[in-house]
C-alpha cells in the first residue's frame, strides 16, 4: 500500500492507462447522450455531467496526480462551470424578457419526444451538464494540486 | 414489497457496520453498501432518474473517500471514553423514543404509500406533456413547473465550487508552522 500512495504520480500500470484512455471517450459519449435526451429519456443534466466529470477523472486516476495538476486545465474547467451557470441564469432572464415571467418557456415546444422539443427544458440541461462536469473537473484538480503541493 | 425491506435492512446494516468497524477502508465499503442499495430501492421504486445520479455519486464519493483514507490513516482513531459513551446511547434513546411517538402519531394522518397528499401532482401527470412537450415528466417538473429549485441548486452548486477551488488554491500558501 506504501508502494502505492507513493506511485500515484506517475500513474498506474500500462494496463490500466490503456483501458481507461478507451474507456474514457465512451463514457464521455453516454455522458453526452444522457444530457441530450434529458427531456426524453431518465437523466438530465446533473446525472449526464456527473458522467462527463467522471470520464476526466478515470484519466486523471489513471495517468496520476501531475497529470491532473495544470493550471490550464483548471481554468478550462472553471470556465466551462462559470459558462454552465451563466447560461442557465441567461436562458432564465430570456424569459423576463421575452415572455411574461421569469423562467418562461420562450422557445417553441415542437413535437413530443423529439430531440429538439420542449423549448427551455434541453437548453438548461445542457447549461446544467457542462457547469456540473465543469464544477467535479475542477474539485478533482484542486484536490490533486493540494496533494503533490503537500509532498513538495 | 418484501425485496424493498432487504434493501432497507441491508442499508441499515452498512450504516452501523461503516459506524463500528475499526478499520477505515471496511467502513468506506460499508458506506458503499449503503449507498448501493439506496440505489435498488430506487430502482424497484421506479425512479430510473434518481437511480443513475445515485449510481455515478456514489462511485465518485466512494473514490474521494477512498483515497483519503489512503492517504492518512486506516485506523479508526475514536476516543473510547465511557462517560460520553453513555451519554450518546441516553441521548439517542431520548430521540428514538420522541422520533418513534411522533412518527405514531403522524403515521396515522398520512394517505397510503404512492397516493400523494397533493392535488397538484396529478395535474402534474395529466398536463405535463402537454404544457411542456417534454416526454419526460421529471425534467418536466424540475426544469418547468419548478424550475426555481433547480436554478437556486446549480447557483449553490457553483458557489460552493468556487469556494473550495479558494481555499484550496496554490497561490498565497504558507507553510506551516512558517
Amino acid at each position: 500500500m506504501q508502494n502505492n500512495t507513493q506511485n500515484t504520480s506517475s500513474g498506474m500500470s500500462l494496463i490500466v492507462k490503456t483501458v481507461a484512455r478507451i474507456l474514457a471517450g465512451m463514457i464521455m459519449l453516454y455522458g453526452i447522450y444522457i444530457v441530450a435526451h434529458g427531456h426524453l429519456t431518465p437523466g438530465g443534466g446533473f446525472a449526464g455531467g456527473v458522467i462527463i466529470a467522471g470520464s476526466f477523472i478515470l484519466l486523471y486516476l489513471a495517468y496520476g496526480a501531475t497529470a491532473a495538476d495544470s493550471d490550464k486545465r483548471k481554468w478550462y474547467a472553471s470556465l466551462c462551470e462559470s459558462l454552465g451557470i451563466f447560461g442557465f441564469w441567461i436562458v432564465a432572464i430570456l424569459g423576463l424578457v421575452f415572455g411574461t415571467y421569469f423562467l418562461f418557456n420562450i422557445f417553441a415546444k415542437g413535437t413530443p419526444f423529439h430531440l429538439f422539443s420542449a423549448g427551455i427544458i434541453p437548453v438548461c440541461n445542457v447549461a446544467i451538464g457542462v457547469e456540473v462536469a465543469g464544477a467535479l473537473v475542477g474539485i478533482f484538480i484542486t484536490f490533486a494540486a493540494v496533494k503533490l503541493l503537500e509532498r513538495k | 414489497m418484501i425485496d424493498l425491506y432487504i434493501w432497507i435492512g441491508l442499508m441499515i446494516i452498512g450504516a452501523i457496520v461503516a459506524l463500528e468497524a475499526p478499520d477505515l477502508i471496511s467502513a468506506v465499503i460499508s458506506l458503499g453498501v449503503c449507498g448501493f442499495s439506496l440505489v435498488f430501492i430506487f430502482l424497484r421504486l421506479h425512479a430510473p432518474d434518481l437511480a443513475i445520479v445515485q449510481i455515478i455519486v456514489e462511485t465518485l464519493s466512494l473514490i474521494i473517500l477512498i483515497a483519503a483514507v489512503l492517504r492518512t490513516t486506516r485506523e479508526d482513531t475514536q476516543e473510547r471514553l465511557s462517560l460520553q459513551k453513555v451519554a450518546l446511547w441516553l441521548g439517542g434513546l431520548f430521540f428514538m423514543t420522541v422520533f418513534m411517538l411522533s412518527a405514531y402519531r403522524i403515521a396515522h394522518e398520512m394517505s397510503r404509500f404512492g397516493h400523494p397528499l397533493l392535488r397538484m401532482a396529478a395535474s402534474y401527470l395529466d398536463m405535463g406533456l402537454m404544457k411542456t412537450g417534454a416526454a419526460n415528466l421529471v425534467a418536466a417538473v424540475i426544469l418547468d413547473f419548478r424550475a426555481y429549485d433547480t436554478l437556486g441548486e446549480a447557483t449553490v452548486l457553483f458557489t460552493s465550487v468556487i469556494g473550495v477551488m479558494a481555499v484550496l488554491r496554490a497561490v498565497g500558501r504558507k507553510k506551516r508552522g512558517g
